[in-house]
């Protein structure tokens, strides 16, 4: 898919909570065809701590509208300043890059999200929801207020909530949830976005119940495009960069993630 | 309109800006974004001997105005590049240069002999200066004697323009490169990254998986900029500037301090356009200072 530059103008800026910011982006250009899984580097103007681009997930894309959203954590300098973003200001973003997820048709299909990790997920369920899937969602959090956006994502089918305090939801990690206990059999594909942990052990739980399973990897990276090759993941087939062979990989082809987890999860990263 | 070609021993370029290796992949990464043949050439990744896996992740930690990396030459080897890749590059018709490293000076033999070969692969760039690889690379670059036999060797076996770029990590940048100067070498390339290293507080352990690193970016300019202009005055042969160049007039710098041409490295990574944009702000800085070619500004810091 090609790649582009684009100034976008920001629409809208919506507070989650204290660290999550939902902004909504509009060009009077068509935006370029996106995928859900692919994500955009965002260019961070005025802090000048900032040096290399932020890579986020594509939210949520409406193309009749012709809006983009992207789900901001603030967790340094860069990521705060596009927290302050305003209605009007511009923001310089290169998408769409990586690779989606595979999306199954007519199935019944599980996602599960933890802390920001729901962030490619929005766009992921209504995509799912539109080729027939019957979608369920599960979302964890630390508390109830670390659990972003479950009333919008019921607009697809079935959201099941997990919080480590047991403040909303089932009381425990996400990865211990009942659904991913004897219903799990029911789903043909588990999609998830998360801490590390948690991933590894969502992953574990399908290839034990030998259910596909995609996720989606977060890493460190500077270009976003596959020049500067320090975004790599060990795979079976060697390193390779998130940014171009993923961020969404099967989870069988990365090295060491079919092996058990014992600990389950924390969010608390 | 002002001239923008300039010489670089045997090989003319269209305009003196040219890619940092390991900042533009094989080209092919930016076509959605510029016209690559646009630029007066590009230096693709590091190619090795034999096939390489890199460092273990974490690889990068961003640093005020520049970034730390520990790739650590990933890379397919000669043999695949040879195969693969080269074909890939044929359609750019600028200056395609290749940049050649080994832990061994027989690997670096056998890396030069293999582009030596290849028509379209105009010139190579030794590095002798990578300090992310724990044999090898930077160990031959910061020393005199090492840095001249592995410069020798090559010379033996390469015949087309052989750069060889210098690593800032040493006591005498001027030392070495006229060391390499009296191997053989055509022309010199300088700076590598500076090595570096950054911690996490909270966790009390080193950012990156090899503890140190290569800095690189605006960061390290002007430390690149006083070792262009040093060595430009000690060597006859011509200097290649790189070093945190982002703009026009940061390249415009480095001409005056003495580079015949310039390459754009970390810049690639925030603005993949930053080449396209610093070759079209040369010819109107030429422009508005009324200068012909800009082979004029080689060296026209005014003291």
């Amino acid at each position: 898919m090609k790649k582009y530059i684009l100034d976008l103008k920001v629409l809208s800026n919506r507070a989650l909570n204290q660290n999550h910011h939902l902004l909504e982006l509009g060009s009077d250009e068509p935006l370029p065809v996106m995928v859900p899984g692919q994500f955009a580097e965002v260019r961070v103007d005025g802090s000048p701590s900032t040096y290399l681009r932020r890579p986020f997930s594509i939210h949520r894309v409406d193309r009749g509208a012709n809006t983009m959203h992207l789900l901001i954590k603030s967790v340094g300098d860069g990521t705060r300043h596009l927290a302050e973003l305003k209605k009007n200001d511009s923001l310089n973003i290169m998408l769409p890059l990586g690779n989606g997820f595979t999306l199954t048709r007519n199935s019944e299909v599980l996602l599960v999200g933890g802390g920001c990790g729901v962030a490619p997920l929005y766009f992921l369920a209504e995509q799912l929801f539109r080729q027939g899937n019957k979608v369920s969602m599960l979302i964890g959090g630390r508390s109830a207020g670390d659990i972003l956006l479950a009333g919008e994502y019921r607009a697809f089918g079935n959201v099941y909530l997990a919080t480590e305090d047991g403040s909303l939801g089932e009381k425990g990690m996400v990865t211990a949830h009942s659904v991913l206990k004897k219903e799990v059999s029911s789903f043909k594909k588990i999609y998830c976005c998360g801490p590390d942990g948690m991933m590894r052990a969502v992953a574990h739980i399908a290839a034990a119940n030998k259910i596909e399973c995609e996720v989606s990897l977060e890493n460190t990276m500077a270009c976003g495009i596959g020049a500067c090759l320090c975004c790599v993941v060990e795979t079976n087939q060697g390193n390779q960069c998130v940014c171009t062979e993923g961020p969404v990989f099967d989870p069988l082809r990365l090295k060491n993630w079919s092996t058990a987890v014992e600990t389950g999860c924390s969010l608390d990263q | 309109m002002p001239g923008l070609e300039v010489k670089l021993h045997k090989l003319t370029l269209k305009n003196p800006v040219l890619t940092a290796s390991g900042t533009f992949g094989y080209g092919v990464e930016f076509d959605d974004f510029i016209d690559v043949n646009a630029l007066g050439g590009i230096i693709v990744k590091a190619t090795t001997s034999l096939h390489r896996e890199g460092n273990p992740y974490p690889r990068m930690a961003e640093t005020p105005m520049g970034m730390l990396n520990a790739v650590g030459l990933q890379n397919k080897g000669v043999d695949y590049f040879v195969e693969n890749i080269y074909p890939k590059l044929l359609k750019y018709n600028n200056c395609v240069i290749a940049n050649v490293s080994d832990s061994t000076v027989e690997g670096y033999v056998e890396v030069a002999e293999k582009m030596n070969r290849l028509d379209h692969i105009q010139a190579i760039e030794l590095n002798i200066s990578c300090p992310n690889v724990k044999e090898g690379g930077m160990a031959f670059g910061t020393s005199c004697p090492s840095a001249s036999a592995v410069t020798r060797a090559v010379r033996e076996v390469y015949d087309k323009t052989l750069i060889v770029k210098l690593s800032p990590n040493v006591t005498s940048i001027v030392d070495i490169a006229l060391a390499v100067e009296e191997a053989g070498a055509d022309a010199v390339s300088l700076i590598n990254t500076l090595l570096g290293m950054a911690i996490n507080a909270e966790t009390r352990r080193p950012v990156l998986s090899t503890v140190t690193g290569g800095l690189s970016g605006p960061a390290i300019k002007p430390v690149a900029l006083r070792m262009v202009w040093q060595v430009a005055k000690a060597v006859k042969i011509p200097v290649i500037g790189i070093g945190g160049i982002s703009s026009a007039t940061d390249a415009i710098e480095f001409l005056l301090a003495g580079a015949s041409a310039v390459q754009v490295g970390t810049a690639n990574f925030t603005d993949p356009q930053t080449t396209v944009k610093i070759i079209a702000g040369i010819e109107d800085y030429l422009r508005r200072h009324k200068i012909a070619e800009v082979k004029e500004l080689t060296g026209g810091l005014l003291l």
